[in-house]
């Protein structure tokens, strides 16, 4: 049963470069069509909160791309483990590819976070747990790109950054814990979300369907990005040639033999 | 094996020990900056010691980041990393020694220190005897953190500022337990929570961090 699926038929730059061609444009089509449905129940269904008002509304950002932060940096972490053991070149494409998307979450919700808190707690910003846990989540994205991109060797940065994403995610929940402590030490802050009403069906529908348009837009422009990524390590194989300048045109014979003698080079090293 | 290790380690110490000026600076690195604080915040006793603890660990978390790299750089330039890494004992216990030296040689008297500088932001009695407390079960901790962030950015351009992006954000834990622990003596509580939270820390990662440490000194050497 599980030798009749192809594991790793996308883990091969082509095959995921056409995988990926695929899906795109459906992505992109899903996000858009939930992120006006989401949008429309949000801002004209849903009624105004009875303490906030219409203030909470950002919460239809705020929750869905703090969440993507979350599970974005559990991803990069999976994909990290996949390149690690198995040396499957895609796998780091996809991890270095998710960073950026991850990173931009995480701002937009640290964004729309002060955003609600102007209103809600009379300022931008409180050292409050969550806030202060998903600002080091931030600087957390921003080390893994940092080492990806400092190694001038691809192949040992790819290693290392994701080495150092292995090291992030065991310490993200301590980080968490701890940071939720220390806010409990300190007194005079009481304000916490999760003392929250609880919410209409409306609400609710609004944030599954945000959350929705978040997760395809993010898998849309990582898969996108890793595409491009893909065609940029694989410059020089016939493949990439063929897709940037059209079947009928690709490369002599004598230049793909190289090149398929690179790539094999490369899958043995 | 044993022989081996132990030779390690008292090589590690006695380079440091031998290059006085490079642990001196890290001591007055320290020393400095927990100056630079009552310079900037004014010298009120009452806020200095509202600050105190965080200020002596912070002052501690970048003395330890200072003197990181120096932990593998050395090694690392002159080929001995590469024949360390040809030991026939795991990279890893070749990793957990040298960050002990390093933490024997310059973490130590951070900790020895450690009480005289809270005196001066205006700590007294149990609070100074818990700070050095603190310092001596999360001292060794930075250093084995900081030992992985050391060990990606080796040989790398802007290595410094590229470790403390890595590292400063795992140091948070110890330093919010660290610096806890003295605050909880200060409003009269006692602060075993926060050193056996420390000790819980320590204990995690004296086992773990060397295999990353080891991980990452395999992908430089490579």
């Amino acid at each position: 049963m599980f030798r009749k699926i192809p594991w790793f038929k996308f883990s091969s730059p082509p095959n995921f470069y056409w995988l990926a061609d695929r899906l795109t444009p459906w992505l992109w089509g899903g996000a858009a069509i939930l992120g006006i449905m989401g949008l429309y129940v949000g801002f004209f269904v849903a009624p105004p909160d009875y303490q906030q008002g219409d203030s909470y509304r950002i919460m239809f950002i705020h929750v869905p791309t703090a969440w993507m932060g979350m599970f974005i940096y559990l991803l990069i972490a999976l994909y990290s483990v996949i390149f690690l053991t198995w040396r499957i070149k895609m796998a780091d494409v996809m991890a270095i590819a998710l960073a950026p998307t991850g990173a931009l979450m995480t701002f937009l919700s640290l964004w729309t976070g002060a955003l609600w808190g102007a209103p809600t707690w009379g300022t931008y910003w409180v050292w409050d747990a969550r806030l202060t846990s998903t600002l080091i989540l931030l600087f957390l994205y921003l080390g893994y790109m940092a080492l990806h991109a400092a190694v001038d060797d691809r192949e040992k940065g790819a290693r290392a950054a994701s080495l150092l994403a292995l090291v992030g995610v065991v310490n993200v929940p301590i980080i968490y814990f701890s940071v939720e402590w220390w806010h409990s030490l300190h007194q005079g802050m009481s304000v916490t979300l999760t003392d929250a009403p609880s919410m209409a069906a409306s609400m609710f529908a609004a944030m599954l369907l945000m959350t929705g348009a978040c997760w395809l837009y993010s898998a849309a422009i990582a898969l996108r990005r890793a595409q491009v990524e893909a065609l940029e390590r694989e410059a020089g194989n016939p493949w990439v040639q063929d897709e940037l300048l059209g079947a009928e045109e690709g490369g002599d014979a004598a230049t793909a033999a190289e090149a398929s003698g690179d790539l094999q080079r490369e899958v043995r090293s | 094996m044993g022989k081996m290790l132990w030779a390690l380690l008292k090589r590690d110490v006695s380079l440091i020990v031998m290059r006085r000026q490079d642990g001196l600076t890290v001591v007055a690195f320290f020393v400095i900056v927990t100056t630079l604080f009552p310079l900037g915040v004014g010298p009120e006793l009452e806020i200095l010691r509202e600050v105190g603890p965080g200020v002596v660990w912070v002052a501690a978390l970048l003395a330890s980041l200072v003197s990181l790299e120096r932990l593998f750089g050395d090694d690392y330039r002159d080929g001995t990393l590469e024949q360390l890494a040809l030991l026939p004992c795991p990279l890893a216990l070749v990793a957990l020694v040298k960050v002990a030296a390093h933490w024997v040689s310059l973490g130590v008297p951070l900790v020895l220190l450690s009480p005289l500088l809270g005196y001066s932001l205006g700590l007294e009695g149990m609070e100074l005897v818990i700070l050095a407390l603190s310092l001596v079960l999360g001292t060794p901790m930075l250093s084995l953190i900081g030992a992985v962030g050391a060990a990606l950015t080796l040989g790398l351009r802007g290595g410094g500022a590229l470790m403390a992006l890595l590292i400063l954000p795992l140091y948070v834990p110890v330093l919010i337990l660290g610096s806890g622990g003295v605050v909880e003596v200060m409003y009269g509580e006692a602060a075993h929570a926060h050193l056996s939270l420390l000790g819980a820390l320590l204990a995690l990662g004296v086992p773990l961090a060397p295999l990353a440490v080891a991980g990452a000194l395999r992908i430089v050497l490579d």
